[in-house]
């Protein structure tokens, strides 16, 4: 209390200890998993593992944005994941080279954005649950149209024989991803987002133009879906429409309610998780339970998986984190050792 | 012209069928402000018990094969929903919306998937014979008894619907309800209680819808519930959500309006024409043909 921070902790920029520690960590995650690569621990069933969790963070981080931080409810997060998805898929269908892949992406995201401004501007004066069904209608019309192109391949789907998306892009994708939303929610349109969701009335009295954040929340957002779904195709190959039906939209929201509205970690924390349980649970042989009767995982992970978002929403509905972040546990924690020391 | 005559007949009774399923989206929406999506499964449930009773049991293969389904599957229904209310949603009453919705979705999955555990996900159809087949033509429109079957039991329904809810005095306290919930606590009005009742009388009418359906595609799934149920929300939304009348008026125009664009060759853009729809109403009038706009209160 009271001395003034010196040295790097001051900051100069955006060179600070809280930086070069969160840039280090970030490294070190990067790092391990490729030498594990190397090192041939990981086979091609942990690296698709891998790929979507990226992909899911992507998506529960840009939905967090929209339904944790501004508090609009949208249940079409799925819609604009196609959008990415489908557009990236043909531009690498084009130019099946990196820079193809890159420009596809990119041209994925600003598509999802620009759908995201259109739709955002007349549905966002919705409230609540009217939001909700219209986002949801929104993502439905969008993949019925999808399923009656030529161009997307119908019902069946594109193929592609080449996966553009390796680890080092997706990871990188990731980071960018949750830097970029990260930093918006701290600068002070973010806090506007926030006062939105806190009390609309109370903010636009303050001066902020509700529609304005929101809809710009919402183009972020759905930017970010698009490249999430880009990434989703560049890696698995196939997309169909039914991928991106409304099931994936819930799947979306259950990781970042899980993980705790307005809490970016706890988006990453909730996707990582989300991810390996059902992917254990598809790939896992018939269990045997101490010799009295045998579960088949793969045969009842829809029925695990609802029952465990019952009651996780009947125990602990704020979600794992609730609004507070990873950081702030540690911050805490060494306030608490510092009380204590001054008590003595 | 007899074409158009054609698709309104057909589209009246897939309409009648929405409307009964929208009636207990509007009502549980009325009362708990919950969009319920267990709802369309509850639906899915009923005609899985149909099938049951129709193919296995010694009244489904006897005249009164029809009656006897669609009473079992009422009632089973009714059942289901209050349970599901009691167990899964009455703990969150206080709970923000959200964490309520993200229950009702897990409900909706939990009974799809644990039903397809059990029976499979192909699908199955009724025995033949439960409802005759046959049909007459009137100025060139052919009309199935069936159809009108269910149309007259959906209106003989929704009839009976209206006077428990407008003459009984359990029918009041839905009403004083939703109206205003402390309110009518401190007139003594019994809230758990009639919300579950609200359960009840919405799970009915989906068990009788499913039935009908079955009967009427013969063809049922356990993942049937989904498209029909979001289908029938959005009718609950164009007739102005927490209305009774508005969800019936909802759910014959949204039938409508599906027959009539998959007639005229949209039928691939089906769905994507009820949603449309659906965002226009928002749009254009957020409270339906039939809400009351209630202003915000700071």
């Amino acid at each position: 209390m009271g001395s003034k921070k010196k040295g790097l902790a001051r900051g100069v920029g955006v060179l600070t200890w809280k930086n070069l520690v969160i840039f280090l960590v970030t490294l070190a995650a990067f790092a391990i998993v490729q030498a594990l690569r190397y090192l041939g621990w990981i086979n091609d069933v942990y690296e698709s593992t891998l790929a979507l969790i990226c992909v899911n963070i992507i998506l529960a981080v840009s939905l967090n944005l929209i339904t944790g931080f501004t508090g609009q409810f949208s249940l079409g997060h799925a819609g604009f994941m196609a959008l990415g998805a489908y557009t990236c898929a043909i531009v690498v269908g084009y130019y099946p080279t990196v820079p193809g892949f890159l420009i596809g992406m990119l041209a994925g995201g600003v598509l999802a954005m620009i759908f995201g401004i259109l739709i955002g501007f007349p549905t966002l004066r919705l409230k609540g649950d009217y939001l909700a069904i219209a986002t949801l209608g929104m993502a439905e019309i969008i993949r019925v149209v999808i399923q009656n192109m030529n161009i997307t391949g119908g019902a069946s789907g594109l193929f592609s024989n080449k996966s553009m998306a390796t680890w080092p892009w997706l990871f990188l994708f990731t980071a960018i991803t949750i830097l970029v939303i990260n930093n918006f929610v701290k600068s002070s349109r973010g806090r506007a987002c926030i006062a939105i969701r806190e009390d609309e009335i109370a903010a636009e009295s303050m001066g902020i133009n509700s529609t304005k954040y929101k809809v710009m929340a919402f183009a972020i957002g759905a930017f970010f879906a698009g490249i999430g779904g880009g990434l989703y195709a560049s890696y698995f190959f196939v997309i169909k429409p039914t991928t991106f039906s409304f099931l994936m939209s819930i799947n979306i929201l259950v990781i970042v309610v899980f993980g705790g509205l307005g809490s970016i970690s706890g988006s990453v924390i909730s996707a990582t998780l989300l991810t390996l349980l059902t992917n254990f649970f598809t790939i896992s042989p018939p269990v045997n339970v101490f010799g009295l009767f045998t579960i088949d995982f793969s045969r009842v992970n829809m029925i695990i998986y609802a029952l465990l978002l019952i009651i996780i929403m009947l125990f602990r509905p704020k979600g794992l984190m609730g609004t507070t972040e990873i950081g702030d546990l540690f911050k805490r924690q060494r306030w608490r050792r510092k009380s204590q020391e001054r008590v003595e | 012209m007899e074409k158009f005559a054609q698709q309104i007949v057909n589209g009246l009774s897939q309409g009648s069928i929405y409307a009964l399923i929208a009636l207990g989206y509007t009502m549980v929406y009325g009362i708990v402000k919950l969009i319920n999506f267990a709802h369309g499964d509850i639906y899915m449930i009923g005609a899985y018990v149909g099938f049951a009773v129709t193919t296995f049991t010694r009244f489904g293969h006897s005249r009164f094969g029809f009656i006897a389904a669609l009473v079992i599957a009422m009632v089973a229904c009714a059942v289901l929903g209050v349970c599901i209310e009691r167990i899964a949603y009455k703990p969150l009453r206080n709970s923000s919306r959200i964490a309520v919705l993200i229950t009702a979705i897990g409900v909706s999955l939990f009974l799809d998937y644990t039903l397809m555990y059990f029976v499979g996900a192909g699908t199955r159809s009724y025995p033949p014979g439960v409802l005759s087949d046959r049909s007459f033509t009137v100025g060139g429109v052919v009309i199935k008894y069936q159809q009108v079957i269910v149309v007259l039991v959906s209106i003989a329904l929704m009839i009976l619907l209206q006077f428990i809810v407008k003459k009984t005095k359990q029918g009041k306290a839905m009403r004083a309800v939703s109206f205003d919930k402390e309110a009518a606590q401190l007139m003594g009005i019994n809230v758990d209680r009639t919300i579950s009742f609200t359960f009840l009388l919405g799970s009915a009418l989906a068990g009788a819808a499913g039935v009908m359906v079955g009967i009427y595609f013969n063809s049922i799934d356990p993942l049937m519930g989904m498209m029909p149920g979001l289908k029938a929300f959005v009718a609950a939304v164009f007739g102005g959500i927490g209305s009774i009348p508005g969800a019936m008026v909802g759910g014959l125009s949204i039938g409508v309006i599906e027959t009539l664009v998959a007639g005229y060759g949209g039928s691939l853009y089906r769905d994507a024409a009820v949603f449309a729809i659906l965002i226009l109403v928002l749009i254009i009038k957020p409270t339906g043909l039939m809400g009351k706009s209630t202003g915000s209160k700071v």
